[in-house]
C-alpha cells in the first residue's frame, strides 16, 4: 500500500467536496435558517470528511475486475470467502490513509483557527465504533451489488446508481438536520443518514440520539448480514468458470 | 487536410463501439436511471440552500437553475466521450497497446479521444436540455438570433476547457503511469460547477478562476442566458478555451517524446 503514496493523497483530495459545501454553506449565511452556528457547522463537515475517508468502499469495482478476469474461480477453492481479502484490502488502504487526512485537517484548522476541539475521549470512542460501523454497512451493501456480477457481469453500473442516494442522502453535502420535513419524516427508516450524518453529528458535538442511531447501525449490519450470505450462496451455485 | 477521411473513420468508431456498448441494454438502462436520479438529487440540494433565502451569491432559484441545466449537458458530454476514452489511455500505456495507436496512419489524439462512445450520456445531455428550455421559459428569455449564437460560442467554449482539462490529466499518465485518483480529484473540483461561483469565498473563487477555471466552464454560460454577461468575459472565455486547446496538444506532442513502449 505504501508504494502507491501518492495515488492515496491523491485520494485523500479527492473527498474535499464537504469543505466547498461548507464553503457554500457560510458564505452565505445559510446555517441560521438551521440554527446551527459557524463553528459546529464547519466542525460537522470536516468531520463528515473524516468519516467518508474511513467508509469509502470499492468493493465492486475489485471484484467485478476479478471476476471478469476469471480470477474468481482460484479464490473460490480457498476455504476462506474471497470477501475477506478485499476486507483486509479496505482496511490496510484506510490506515495508510490516515495520516493524508491528518495533514487536510491540519490544513483546514490554519484557515478556521477558531473551529479546533478535543472531544471527549468516550465520544471518540463511540464515534469511531459508529465510523466503523457505517464502513461494514457499506461494505455489505456493495458486496450484495458485487455478487449480482455472477448474473450480469457488470454490477459496477447497480453501485453508481445505489452511489447517488448515497450521496445526496447521507449527510455529506447538507447534514440531514436542514432537509426538508416531508424528507426528514421517512430518510431515518433508511440506512442512509447512519453512514455519515451520525458518525459526524457524534464527533463534531451537534446534537444527535446517540442511543438510536447506533442500535439503527447494528439493526441495519443484522438485516444486511443474511441477505449476503443468502446471495452468495446463490451466486456461487450459478457460477460457471470461463470456458466451462 | 483529409477531413473526409476523418470523418469516415469516425463512422466506423461509432459503428463499432455503439454496437459492443449495446450489447450491454440492462447496464444502459441502469445509467438512464442514474443520470434522472442524479438530476434530482442536484435539484433536491438546490432547494435546501434556497429553503429559506431568495438568493445565493446574487442569483435567484429559478436562475441557478440554468446552471444545473447547462452542468448536466456537460457531463452528459463527458460521460459520453470523455470519461470512456479518456480513462482508456492508462490502459494503453499500462499494457503498452499505445504502440499500436502511434503506428497507425491516422492522429494519435484524434484516435485516442473519439474511439469510443457511451450512449447512456445522450439522455442525460437530453435532461439538460429539457431543463434548459424550462428556465427559459420560467426566467421569461428572449430567444433571438445573438442570443443562440453567443450561448452556443460559450458552450462550445466550455466543452473545449473540459475536453482539454481531462485530455491534460490522462496525457500525464505518461510518467505516473496510474492517473486513476487525479481523474478522481478532477471529478470533485468540476462538482463545484453546479452552483454559480458567486456563492463561494473570494479565495476559492480566485482559485477557481485562474489555475482550473470551473468558474468559466459553467457560469459564464449561464450569465448569456440571463443576458447579464458583458462581452469581456465571452471573449475572456474565447481566449482561454483557445489557449487550453493548444496547450493540451503541444503537451500531448511534448509527452509521446517520453513514451518508451513497455518493455524497452
Amino acid at each position: 500500500m505504501l508504494e502507491y503514496r501518492v495515488e492515496i493523497a491523491l485520494w485523500a483530495i479527492s473527498g474535499i467536496i464537504p469543505f466547498f459545501m461548507l464553503n457554500i454553506w457560510t458564505n452565505n449565511n445559510l446555517n441560521e435558517s438551521i440554527n446551527i452556528s459557524d463553528i459546529l457547522l464547519s466542525r460537522y463537515f470536516l468531520c463528515a470528511f473524516f468519516v467518508r475517508q474511513f467508509s469509502v468502499v470499492w468493493v465492486v469495482f475489485s471484484f467485478e475486475e476479478d471476476s471478469l478476469m476469471g480470477k474468481v474461480s482460484p479464490y473460490l477453492i480457498q476455504p476462506l470467502n474471497p470477501f475477506f481479502r478485499y476486507f483486509a484490502q479496505h482496511l490496510a488502504e484506510q490506515i495508510t490513509r490516515f495520516p493524508f487526512a491528518l495533514i487536510i485537517a491540519f490544513f483546514f484548522f490554519i484557515f478556521n483557527p477558531e473551529s479546533i476541539w478535543i472531544p471527549k475521549l468516550g465520544i471518540l470512542i463511540l464515534s469511531i465504533v459508529s465510523t466503523f460501523l457505517s464502513f461494514l454497512i457499506q461494505f455489505l451493501i456493495q458486496s450484495i451489488v458485487a455478487c449480482l456480477c455472477f448474473w450480469t457481469e457488470k454490477a459496477s453500473s447497480i453501485e453508481r446508481l445505489l452511489f447517488i442516494p448515497t450521496l445526496f442522502l447521507s449527510g455529506l453535502l447538507a447534514p440531514v438536520v436542514s432537509f426538508p420535513s416531508y424528507v426528514k419524516s421517512w430518510i431515518y427508516l433508511t440506512p442512509f443518514p447512519y453512514l455519515i450524518d451520525f458518525p459526524a453529528n457524534l464527533l463534531s458535538g451537534n446534537e444527535t440520539n446517540i442511543r438510536g442511531g447506533l442500535s439503527m447501525q447494528i439493526l441495519w449490519i443484522f438485516l444486511l448480514f443474511p441477505l449476503f450470505k443468502k446471495i452468495w450462496s446463490e451466486g456461487t451455485k450459478k457460477y460457471t468458470a470461463m470456458g466451462s | 487536410m483529409n477531413l473526409r477521411k476523418y470523418l469516415k473513420v469516425y463512422k466506423k468508431f461509432l459503428h463499432t463501439s455503439l454496437a459492443s456498448e449495446f450489447e450491454y441494454k440492462t447496464n444502459i438502462l441502469v445509467d438512464l436511471i442514474t443520470a434522472i436520479l442524479s438530476l434530482i438529487g442536484s435539484i433536491f440540494l438546490l432547494s435546501i440552500f434556497f429553503q429559506n433565502n431568495g438568493y445565493i451569491g446574487g442569483w435567484k432559484f429559478e436562475q441557478a437553475l440554468i446552471i444545473q441545466g447547462i452542468y448536466t449537458i456537460l457531463n452528459g458530454i463527458t460521460n459520453t466521450w470523455f470519461n470512456p476514452n479518456l480513462t482508456e489511455i492508462v490502459k494503453h500505456i499500462r499494457e503498452g497497446t499505445l504502440d499500436f495507436v502511434l503506428l497507425k496512419p491516422i492522429d494519435s489524439q484524434f484516435f485516442i479521444s473519439l474511439k469510443k462512445i457511451n450512449p447512456s450520456g445522450f439522455l442525460e445531455i437530453m435532461l439538460g436540455f429539457f431543463l434548459l428550455l424550462f428556465c427559459i421559459r420560467i426566467n421569461q428569455i428572449n430567444l433571438s438570433l445573438s442570443f443562440l449564437i453567443l450561448s452556443l460560442i460559450t458552450i462550445s467554449c466550455s466543452i473545449c476547457i473540459l475536453y482539454s482539462l481531462w485530455f491534460f490529466i490522462s496525457t500525464t499518465t505518461i510518467w505516473f503511469v496510474k492517473t486513476w485518483n487525479a481523474i478522481e480529484v478532477l471529478r470533485s473540483f468540476l462538482y463545484i460547477g453546479r452552483f454559480p461561483l458567486n456563492s463561494f469565498s473570494f479565495s476559492l473563487r480566485v482559485f477557481f478562476s485562474i489555475f482550473i477555471p470551473i468558474a468559466f466552464i459553467t457560469t459564464i454560460p449561464s450569465e448569456v442566458f440571463l443576458g447579464l454577461s458583458q462581452l469581456w468575459k465571452i471573449l475572456l472565455e474565447v481566449i482561454v478555451a483557445s489557449v487550453f486547446l493548444i496547450t493540451s496538444r503541444k503537451f500531448w506532442l511534448f509527452a509521446l517524446k517520453f513514451y518508451s513502449s513497455a518493455s524497452s
